[in-house]
């Protein structure tokens, strides 16, 4: 894998690379959580991107799709226990999504390790902490996923052929006139 | 000769069946035929590219193209046909979102062609041969276009105007379509012509439909007897409908077969394939992940259950791990 990403053009360098983790914490728990290991001067890894949302329930499957096709290298989600849900069910259709949306990713050749749902209730700073930095070294393990330069370069092989139609064209328009 | 608007219909990676729903407008077309001038249709008249050339830019009044782009000639027609013609409508489902053909991009070229040309059960090719794109014999020289490594949708090559949703399309859509692009009442560029709502707001099932599915097993259609009433979600099968645009008057429905979401999303979703994903995995029942997983296994395959008409135009576009495993 590694090779061929550090070959991908448009992709930075793997030595200036940083990881891009955006995390979508409910607002209950999880980002209750991610405050209290701030309070509590927690020193995890900084390559995390936080968006709040008032539940894990509420996190759209098309939002993580966003992420990745923006630049993502992988996606977290944040949610309360089972059974803590401040929305009562919110978390449990979070859980259902993830399975089924964790298996789609795959088939479209994004690594399992690079979506993950993690149950954090607003006591347990120390678990954001473990949580962030074990993904962290999961995503520096596979690599950038760096999705908009690959697709922009997907679109390079149609490029060219827009040069020589147009060039055709003029030379068709000319003769005709 | 009156000056009548001229029209272009051109297919690229298609089925055909696009074609088959313009003679769908059966005695419809005389009129179509009388208001317009058809300039190109190489489905049904002889026309060269020559013809298509000799045009002057902006000099046809409406190009119709149906299919998904795939190789270098159809790269080069429809750019063609984008100087040609004032307005250009991505007509049918392949054109509009990448249809089934943009199912390949889950695979390499590489593998596509293997499969076509030399594994697939019902080939016979001891030699292994495969076409090249170009082939010299007694001094003779045939070329081929050019196979891309992706699908792509129409409006990832050219600038479209319109879309006219569906595999295939309905008649109706079309008529609409027609006499809106000639009586020049058109909506805002990048509209689909057909309505902005769910299939579900319409289906003649919409009543039985329970506010709480919690779905316990999916299955499909083959593996069950449906109840010719009930919703088809309520019965654990999975429908398109929720997230899927009407405008086909749920003919699939009406058939006793739910909606495989040939019209696309509509306007307030980004990704078809994640939007529907999300309806039917929150509506299933159990809570714990061993129960979930073993409910979620009645959907074998969710791309092509989810993409089936659209994987060019969703969010990844393809398997990366295909695309570039294979350079």
């Amino acid at each position: 894998m590694s090779a061929h990403v550090a070959a991908r053009e448009g992709a930075a360098p793997r030595a200036e690379w940083k990881p891009r983790v955006v995390a979508f914490f409910c607002n209950w728990c999880t980002y209750t959580a991610a405050d209290l290991a701030g309070v509590s001067r927690l020193k995890h890894s900084p390559h995390f991107r936080i968006i709040r949302v008032m539940c894990s329930g509420r996190v759209d499957p098309q939002f993580v799709m966003d992420a990745f096709a923006r630049g993502a290298d992988a996606v977290l989600i944040g949610g309360c226990h089972p059974g803590d849900c401040h929305y009562m069910e919110g978390n449990y259709n979070c859980l259902r999504r993830f399975h089924l949306l964790q298996r789609m990713l795959g088939q479209m050749g994004i690594e399992k390790e690079r979506f993950r749902l993690e149950w954090i209730s607003a006591s347990e700073g120390e678990r954001v902490k473990t949580v962030v930095n074990s993904l962290v070294e999961d995503v520096v393990r596979l690599g950038p996923l760096a999705l908009p330069g690959r697709l922009r370069e997907w679109d390079r092989e149609i490029d060219h052929l827009e040069a020589a139609v147009s060039e055709r064209h003029e030379e068709a328009t000319s003769h005709a006139r | 000769m009156p000056d009548k608007p001229k029209v272009a219909l051109y297919w690229c990676a298609s089925c055909g069946g696009c074609e088959e729903s313009v003679v769908d407008l059966a005695e419809g077309i005389l009129d179509v035929v009388a208001a317009v001038d058809i300039v190109l249709w190489p489905v049904a008249m002889d026309f060269k590219l020559e013809d298509l050339e000799a045009h002057a830019d902006g000099s046809i009044a409406v190009g119709l193209v149906n299919g998904a782009v795939r190789s270098s000639e159809q790269e080069e027609i429809v750019r063609i046909l984008r100087a040609k013609c004032r307005l250009l409508v991505a007509y049918g489902s392949c054109a509009h979102q990448g249809g089934i053909p943009s199912l390949a991009n889950l695979f390499s070229l590489e593998e596509a062609l293997r499969d076509v040309y030399e594994e697939s059960p019902s080939t016979v090719n001891e030699k292994k041969t495969r076409p090249l794109e170009r082939y010299v014999e007694n001094g003779h020289e045939v070329t081929l276009p050019r196979l891309r490594q992706i699908v792509r949708a129409l409006d990832q090559v050219v600038d479209v105007d319109y879309y006219i949703p569906g595999c295939p399309p309905t008649p109706k859509l079309l008529q609409e379509a027609l006499a809106a692009i000639l009586a020049g009442k058109l909506p805002p560029k990048g509209t689909v012509l057909a309505p902005d709502v769910a299939l579900c707001e319409q289906c003649p099932r919409r009543d039985t439909k329970p506010d709480d599915l919690a779905i316990a097993a999916f299955r499909r259609p083959h593996q069950l007897l449906m109840d010719p009433e009930k919703c088809f979600i309520a019965q654990g099968v999975v429908c398109m409908g929720p997230a899927t645009r009407q405008g086909c008057e749920a003919q699939c429905i009406g058939g006793h077969m739910p909606c495989t979401g040939c019209f696309g999303p509509t306007s307030r979703v980004l990704d078809h394939g994640a939007k529907i994903l999300s309806s039917i995995a929150s509506n299933i029942g159990p809570k714990t992940d061993e129960e979930i997983l073993q409910t979620l296994s009645g959907i074998p395959d969710p791309v092509g259950t989810f993409y089936r008409y659209g994987l060019a135009a969703s969010r990844l576009r393809a398997n990366l791990a295909a695309k570039e495993g294979a350079r």
